[in-house]
């Protein structure tokens, strides 16, 4: 590209954007989001944070915006795409912050890029309502960082669902004290691998295969061939989306008879229960909802209506529950002012669709659920931190 | 221009660019954080692969055990972070060199082939240790460095690769190496060890790779293997460094500035489209100037001087 016409095409670009702006009554709310519209996590972040974020611009702008200064101002999301790269994420959040200069924003995918984000958050005093961020320093980062905030839970509070679902289980006379574990050796997998060895021994199970295999792994079946050789009672996976398919599809094949059949992280989404219809039934991941709350409904519903898809059954619903406390917050502020904002969220409860969230000292929600089971079509949560409302579980039906 | 004179000008740009986190704050440092760490990349990257012509991509691999190490030092066993920093380049240049002396003996292509997977291998050696001996906890690296600091430190790791650079190119090896690299047949046949050379030269790329990679880690706060291991760094690299071209030791940075800034506009203004628009960019540099921005300057002087 030459000089010339170089600066043709940014003299285009600086048009259409100042055109852009002009028909707008009210000047709008700007609220920033970093995606992975590519790269590895591209997949969850458009099943979970995607079509959320649209559902909640339709939803505030259709009653005409945020009430702010006493006026409706609607809002408008700056999106960047950062090819699931954080040293890409950090800079469009910089240019986020320093050259769109927007009013908030929106936090993104993933543990790591919650983590990496949160120090210029910090610094521009953006409030971060983190969801998909699981890990057990949370106490040291929000004292580090103390505009920022935690819904979706801690790894030990993960693994206690687990251990907790499988103990009922076993005091049902369901299951013996037999487990099958496995994990992708990857940081999620080895960390949760780690604190469940520990916590499944202290409940009195006897751990009678341990085994890892490396990200990516194409070929699950030798793993699956392991596990049913050792003739568990229970089959636990630490597994990322693909392998969770991949390990699903080889206990079909092998026909592993097991009471209890966890897998970790996309079990939740619609499209694993699409994928394997009946042959999931009673089949236990990670996450889950109450899926017959008033509020949960009608959010489903119009998650559906909206976006052309249904939300997963896991963080989707607290994805918008986390767009809610910023919009309260924002309406209870009537400013944009981002410490006023950080401030009401420290010390107010907001309701939202899954329930009442309100943060304690640590800017920790500690309601959540952990453990969810497919049942009849949907993935209803049968082990939660807090919620107190989770059924109990039941058997795994066989795999025909 | 009389010595003096060019080293004053070489000191005060330094200093000027020194200076500027004192000016340029936010977003205007991040990209700077972003040409600094590229250009200490490139620039290190063409000292073994411009007279070699060795295509490594294997820049990915060694900054990644520079992060990790660092993450893992600090989160497994309490080590501080200047004390991995210092760790880390030692450990990736002992590592070239054993793959150097496996590796360089391939020729062309095999060689490029086994750089790209090493990222891979190294990744995935890396998990396999942490599954089976360290555990994990997450691995943390929570420093009190800010930006500017980070970018000093990029600065003065710049500077040295200069430094090295500009020695040996005035240096009996930095000459064997330009034989080498005309005709390995020539270069063994008046005595030059080319496989000691190459190995020794692969080791510092590794060096400076993995040391950038260190200084970086703080800035992520969260460290995973399988984002710090990212082929595309190694690419990017390789890019950057053709786009300027490999004949001259400033090279490099006449490729880093315009790729970063270019590559700003493209994520700014085309934000869903950033791959297809880079994709196309490649295709224009690489039609209208294969040798490089430093190559078109030279071929424009040539022009001028009849």
């Amino acid at each position: 590209m030459n000089r010339r016409n170089f600066a043709i095409a940014s003299a285009a670009v600086a048009l259409s954007f100042a055109f852009s702006e002009a028909p707008q009554a009210q000047e709008p709310i700007k609220f920033g989001m970093v995606a992975h519209l590519s790269g590895p996590l591209a997949g969850g972040e458009a099943v979970t944070h995607l079509p959320n974020v649209q559902l909640w611009v339709e939803e505030v702008n259709g009653r005409g915006g945020l009430m702010v200064d006493g006026k409706r101002r609607p809002v408008e999301i700056v999106q960047y795409d950062d090819k699931t790269n954080p040293a890409e994420h950090i800079k469009a959040v910089q240019r986020l912050a320093s050259q769109d200069e927007v009013d908030f924003m929106i936090a993104p995918y993933g543990t790591g890029f919650n983590i990496a984000a949160a120090p210029i958050y910090a610094r521009y005093k953006y409030p971060l309502v983190a969801v998909t961020a699981i890990t057990d320093e949370i106490h040291e980062l929000t004292d580090k960082f103390p505009n920022m905030f935690f819904t979706l839970g801690s790894t030990s509070g993960f693994v206690e669902g687990v251990t907790n679902t499988l103990k009922t289980l076993q005091s049902k006379g369901v299951i013996g004290d037999k487990v099958a574990m496995v994990n992708v050796a990857d940081a999620f997998g080895i960390e949760l691998a780690g604190v469940a060895r520990e916590k499944f021994k202290e409940a009195g199970f006897n751990i009678v295969y341990d085994k890892s295999y490396p990200l990516g792994t194409p070929d699950l079946s030798p793993v699956m061939k392991g596990a049913k050789a050792a003739a568990p009672d229970a089959f636990v996976a630490w597994s990322y989306p693909p392998d969770s398919f991949a390990l699903t599809e080889q206990a079909i094949i092998e026909d592993l008879d097991v009471k209890a059949f966890y897998t970790a992280v996309a079990t939740a989404f619609p499209a694993y229960g699409g994928k394997f219809g009946n042959a999931i039934e009673g089949n236990l991941g990670a996450g889950g909802v109450n899926p017959n709350t008033d509020a949960m409904k009608a959010y489903r519903k119009r998650h559906q209506d909206v976006t052309g898809k249904a939300p997963d059954y896991w963080a989707s619903a607290t994805y918008y529950s986390a767009l809610q406390v910023l919009e309260q917050a924002i309406e209870g502020v009537g400013k944009v002012d981002r410490e006023a904002v950080t401030e009401h969220i420290k010390n107010n409860a907001f309701e939202t669709v899954i329930g009442t969230i309100r943060f304690d000292k640590h800017n920790n929600s500690e309601r959540y659920w952990s453990v969810g089971q497919w049942r009849g079509g949907q993935f209803v949560a049968v082990a939660d931190t807090g919620m107190g409302d989770s059924v109990a579980p039941v058997a795994k039906k066989g795999w025909k | 221009m009389p010595d003096i004179l060019r080293g004053g000008a070489i000191l005060l740009a330094v200093l000027a660019v020194a200076a500027l986190p004192l000016l340029a704050d936010g977003y205007w440092l991040s990209i700077a954080v972003t040409i600094m760490m590229y250009t200490a990349l490139s620039t290190s990257w063409a000292l073994f692969s411009g007279p070699t012509h060795y295509i490594a991509l294997s820049t990915g691999a060694f900054y990644g055990i520079g992060g990790y190490l660092v993450a893992t030092g600090m989160s497994d066993f309490g080590t501080s972070f200047w004390t991995m920093m210092a760790i880390a380049p030692f450990v990736a240049a002992l590592l070239a060199g054993a793959i150097g002396i496996a590796t360089l003996r391939l020729s062309g292509v095999y060689f490029v082939i086994f750089t790209l997977g090493l990222a891979e291998m190294i990744r995935n050696l890396v998990s396999w240790v942490q599954n089976n001996f360290l555990g994990s906890k997450g691995l943390y690296v929570l420093t009190e460095l800010e930006e500017r600091h980070i970018y000093w430190m990029l600065l003065a790791v710049t500077l040295a690769v200069f430094l090295f650079g500009w020695r040996l190119g005035r240096s009996r090896m930095g000459f064997a190496l330009r034989i080498l690299g005309n005709d390995e047949e020539v270069a063994r046949h008046v005595g030059i060890d080319t496989a000691r050379t190459k190995v020794l030269l692969f080791m510092t790329t590794g060096f400076f790779a993995a040391l950038v990679g260190a200084i970086v880690a703080p800035r992520y706060y969260y460290i995973e293997p399988n984002v710090v291991f990212s082929p595309e760094l190694s690419f990017l690299v390789v890019i950057m460094a053709l786009l300027g071209g490999t004949r001259r030791l400033y090279g490099p940075l006449l490729g880093v500035i315009p790729f970063t800034l270019l590559w700003e506009v493209v994520s700014a203004s085309f934000p869903s489209a950033t791959t297809m628009v880079l994709g196309l960019a490649f295709l224009l540099i690489v039609y209208l100037i294969p040798d490089g921005v430093t190559g078109l300057i030279g071929k424009l002087r040539k022009r001028s001087v009849p």
